[in-house]
């Protein structure tokens, strides 16, 4: 045979065979692509998610500082102390068994799977139908394992922290620890599981975006419980009188309250755990916009009420504002966050003022920021939310011809959470009372926790003028 | 004329003040201050080493008073700052030559007013 007979038999099957493999070569850089383009989704939500809850980290700054400041000087290095140990706590309480009762498969109630140390069987980041684990109820966010646990803790570690301040300046160091392990292991995740773990509120209809109600409601209800049990300052309720205890620093306070608001824009945007360019612009506009009208309210109402704008009260207001606009941020319009921004600010004086006269002794206003505001913020979603504002179907609130269905999920919701966590809370309070005792003694309260809980200064060498 | 100089807890301050105006002595002069005496001192720490701390926090008044008023002064101080605790502070009474108030230029016991 000569070449030309050897093309002419084999030819054919030589053009098939290429024709085969370079349809093959491309098909195969097709796939390549599709992957590409699914991994940087994961990839840009996954920098959203930990860059969001760096922010929130931060916020402990903003707690330890507004706190500090709120507080008397003799008191300072108590109050860090608890701020820190409290994240430390809440990292790995929420580690150990937090985690797990808050978002494992179970019942309505609790987490039954993949309860210790985020253990459980996990395929994160796949999301939908490809998910295979035990964590289902948080498998529709496309970022790792770890990313979603860390996002979480966070947010754990602000609840736990809302207590500190409320408590502070007569609380025993080690209660509060204890205290603390209980919130991150147990109260706080529970609460977690009934409205974001697939729980039986979120199944009843009940909305809440960032945590109004699962962060600062939750821990409002606790702080609340422990400033009944532990009863007032010595001094601040006396002669019948409500005498004031001056902040030693507003300038650290203020500065703190900049950095919760700073922090509050990881809070709000990141609870999308998805880099939605539509979603995390608008929650940015509406967070924002709350606590600016929320500014302006409290200080008005401090004008009107109190004769001069209480830097105090215009603080405060900022942090109202953002508590308040925390669960509906995603759900609502522009124009109701300042609408909501408004009243919670005004809400926020009005409750200070209550809390005095009803002989709740307050340092920071924790109870009128985060309960209050928590409660009012948590019943705007029933109020103001406007169906798929930013894509979730929600309904529509009251205010937009949604009727009264959800605003009754979210009054539910409000008290049932209520109920459990002031329960849960003060029996924990008791139980630690009984064991370890609560308060420290009188001669310590008026030395300073400082010296009696740690036997530091905060600002050794100063001349502090304290009279109480 | 007198001058008083009282020495007493700080967290007494509020109730010796109530106590003075009651009195009718409501015109002090108030200070901070370090002090020790038969009260002891408590322990301290920084970063692993314990140290003494022996002078406590006080608070310092001055009144100054015509005559009849120093038996009423002293007693309300007594009265507001005393606990019966070890700490309770110390009372000076000293002679006092002259008093000038400065905005009208009046001398003695007009100038205490």
């Amino acid at each position: 045979m000569n070449k030309n007979d050897i093309l002419q038999r084999f030819g054919k099957k030589m053009v098939v065979l290429i024709l085969f493999l370079s349809i093959g070569g491309l098909l195969r850089a097709d796939e390549e692509a599709a992957i590409k383009a699914s991994d940087i989704k994961i990839g840009m939500d996954t920098m959203w998610v930990m860059l969001t809850a760096f922010l929130v980290f931060f916020m402990n700054l903003g707690f330890a500082a507004v706190e500090s400041g709120f507080a008397r000087a003799k008191n300072c290095v108590n109050i860090m102390s608890k701020n820190f140990v409290v994240f430390a706590v809440s990292s790995l309480g929420f580690l150990i068994l937090g985690w797990g009762l808050m978002f494992g498969d179970g019942v309505g109630l609790i987490g039954l799977k993949g309860l210790f140390f985020a253990g459980g069987t996990d395929n994160s980041p796949a999301i939908g139908d490809a998910y295979q684990g035990v964590y289902s109820a948080i498998s529709w966010t496309g970022v790792p394992l770890w990313a979603k646990f860390f996002f979480q803790l966070v947010f754990c570690g602000t609840a736990a922290t809302i207590v500190s301040g409320a408590v502070a300046e007569r609380i025993k160091y080690q209660s509060f620890i204890v205290f603390s392990f209980v919130m991150a292991m147990l109260i706080y995740p529970v609460v977690g599981h009934w409205v974001w773990g697939g729980g039986w509120l979120a199944k009843m209809g009940m909305f809440d975006f960032a945590g109004s109600t699962v962060v600062h409601c939750v821990g409002g209800w606790a702080a609340l419980a422990g400033v009944i049990i532990l009863g007032p300052r010595i001094g601040k309720f006396s002669n019948g009188q409500i005498k004031s205890i001056p902040g030693h620093n507003l300038s650290l306070a203020a500065v703190g309250t900049f950095v919760l608001w700073f922090g509050w824009f990881g809070f709000n945007p990141g609870s999308t755990m998805a880099a939605d360019p539509v979603v995390i612009s608008h929650v940015a506009v509406t967070t924002n916009l709350a606590a600016a009208a929320a500014i302006m309210s409290a200080t008005l109402m401090s004008y009107l009420l109190l004769g001069k704008p209480d830097l105090g009260m215009t603080l405060n207001g900022c942090l109202a504002g953002l508590v308040a606009i925390t669960a509906p941020c995603a759900f609502v319009g522009v124009g109701s966050a300042l609408v909501i921004g408004l009243i919670a600010g005004a809400l926020v004086v009005l409750s200070v003022m209550m809390f005095d006269r009803l002989r709740l002794d307050d340092p920071v206003g924790a109870l009128s920021v985060h309960l209050v505001n928590g409660v009012f913020g948590t019943i705007c979603v029933g109020l103001f939310a406007q169906d798929k504002m930013t894509g979730t179907t929600t309904g529509n609130g009251l205010f937009f011809g949604g009727g009264l269905s959800l605003l009754k999920a979210q009054l539910a919701g409000v008290i049932i959470v209520g109920a459990f966590v002031f329960l849960m809370s003060m029996v924990a309070w008791v139980i630690i009372r009984a064991v370890m005792g609560l308060r420290v003694s009188r001669e310590e309260e008026m030395r300073g926790l400082d010296i009696g809980e740690h036997g530091n200064e905060a600002y050794s060498g100063f001349q502090v003028f304290s009279s109480m | 004329m007198k001058l008083i100089i009282a020495y007493i807890q700080p967290h007494k301050l509020e109730d010796v003040k109530a106590a003075l105006v009651k009195a009718e002595v409501g015109k002090m002069s108030v200070t901070n201050s370090l002090g020790c005496g038969e009260q002891m001192g408590y322990e301290e720490s920084y970063r692993g080493i314990r140290f003494e701390v022996n002078l406590l926090k006080k608070v310092r008044l001055e009144i100054a008073v015509n005559e009849d008023y120093v038996s009423r002064a002293i007693e309300a101080i007594i009265s507001a700052a005393r606990t019966g605790e070890i700490g309770d502070g110390k009372i000076f009474i000293l002679d006092l030559v002259d008093c000038i108030r400065i905005r009208t230029g009046a001398h003695g016991s007009q100038a205490i007013g």
